[in-house]
């Protein structure tokens, strides 16, 4: 097909709003092609979106606010009290991280093993603390167990599976005593329960993948760093239970 | 192309105006006119964690000892759930007991952390159990109108739904990552009935 000058004609759907690659030149109708190709333009653009949309719900989940859709009275509440409550003190955050941390460096089968331990034992100490035992020093054992634990992961302490396993247990105890039963009144004890203990496994997830650069020797520096991190933090947890 | 003629057209105009002669309420608002009985016995058991969680328990469990189990649960569960049901239509009403529950996450929970290695026996004999006693404390909950039977219907339906899936999706697990995740979430659902069970004590 030619057009009236005689030149090459472009097709008639390369026009700038539909192929915004297509540049169609005005002399002689020679099409000219921009750098880079439709295909990764799209691409990029399509990336860019993803980007920006992730970012907008990353956003948006930094404020939640509560849903009451039509459930039970205070059962929603029950649930999320339970997810937020082992986020809300730095002190569990740090020790659960460290966990995670300090399971990634043992590697399998401590990888899992810890993290199914410790939900468990902490458990038993919370129904301890919901049966009225008491249990001293709970503050001095949490902040025990961050320097133990960020001190195991800063020296990478190998023992035992069932040391280890032993020795975050025990901790649990402390964490569970002083954490699981605050429940709020007039909320769901079981999904306050399960919100409860599904958070505490998910900081253990993330401290498990933060573990993941072990594999790479400036991963190790890191996690080194990371444990260094959680002991000092411990320390100030432990001068602020003294004080 | 075929176009429409304008005799075919006038017809459907005036069908459409037919239908358009005699509205009837949209009732768009299921506040208004629930979801009918099937429903509200489906959206019962998936808005109670106290029956929903020990049945995906079960059904991780079954799915890890493979698809001869998951068979077995598929029908054991929803039948017994049913029969129990309907026992418990005919009963005074009863409130279920949190340590029943409790009980039934320890253990249920317990085999999925400790893949518990029983026999196909075993696990018809727990999945009976299982449906027997929930069916039976949603059956006293129900009362005794014909709709009640029907809400059962629907209860037993999303309990086939849940095993099927969930026991489905972890049979075809081969990756050992996959399926210690699976444990993992097992020791979570013990951990809950622990803590359920402590709160269970203090109440009581």
């Amino acid at each position: 097909m030619r057009n009236p000058k005689g030149g090459a004609t472009a097709s008639p759907l390369c026009t700038e709003s539909v192929f915004p690659h297509c540049d169609t030149a005005s002399k002689g109708g020679e099409i000219k092609k921009s750098p880079r190709p439709l295909g990764e333009r799209v691409r990029v653009r399509g990336n860019l979106q993803l980007w920006i949309l992730t970012f907008a719900i990353f956003i948006f989940a930094l404020y939640p606010s509560y849903v009451f859709a039509h459930v039970q009275q205070g059962e929603a509440t029950g649930f999320l009290t339970g997810l937020r409550h082992p986020i809300s003190g730095l002190d569990h955050v740090l020790a659960m991280v460290a966990v995670g941390l300090w399971g990634a460096q043992l590697g399998a089968p401590a990888i899992w093993l810890l993290p199914v331990a410790f939900p468990m034992v902490m458990a038993m100490g919370a129904m301890l603390g919901l049966m009225g035992l008491p249990l001293p020093g709970i503050e001095y054992g949490i902040a025990a167990s961050a320097i133990l634990l960020g001190a195991a992961v800063m020296f990478e302490v190998r023992p035992p599976l069932a040391a280890a396993a032993i020795l975050v247990g025990f901790f649990a105890i402390f964490h569970g005593h002083a954490h699981g039963t605050e429940l709020p009144p007039g909320q769901s004890a079981l999904l306050y329960s399960m919100g409860f203990v599904m958070a505490t496994g998910c900081l253990h997830a993330v401290g498990i993948g933060i573990g993941t650069v072990h594999r790479w020797s400036w991963g190790q520096t890191v996690l080194r760093v990371a444990g260094a991190v959680v002991a000092m933090g411990g320390i100030f947890f432990m001068w602020k239970a003294f004080a | 192309m075929k176009h429409l003629t304008f005799s075919r057209l006038s017809v459907y105009a005036s069908v459409v105006f037919a239908v358009a002669l005699c509205p009837a309420p949209a009732r768009a608002h299921l506040n208004s006119t629930g979801m009918g009985p099937i429903y509200d016995g489906l959206m019962h058991f998936f808005m109670s964690p106290e029956d929903l969680v020990p049945v995906l328990a079960l059904a991780l469990w079954v799915g890890l000892r493979g698809a001869s189990y998951g068979r077995r649960a598929l029908f054991v569960l929803p039948g017994a759930w049913l029969l129990g049901g309907l026992l418990g239509l005919t009963a005074s009403a009863m409130n279920g007991s949190p340590v029943l529950s409790s009980i039934w996450f320890l253990l249920l929970g317990g085999f999925v952390a400790a893949d518990a290695k029983l026999s196909l026996r075993v696990a018809t004999a727990v999945a009976t159990l299982l449906g027997l006693s929930h069916g039976y404390l949603n059956g006293t909950g129900m009362g005794t109108s014909g709709s009640a039977a029907v809400a059962l219907l629907g209860l037993v339906f999303a309990v086939f739904v849940l095993v099927a899936l969930s026991s489905a999706f972890v049979v075809r697990l081969r990756v050992q990552w996959a399926r210690i995740a699976v444990r993992v979430a097992g020791s979570w659902i013990t951990a809950s009935g622990l803590l359920l069970l402590g709160w269970a004590v203090r109440k009581g």
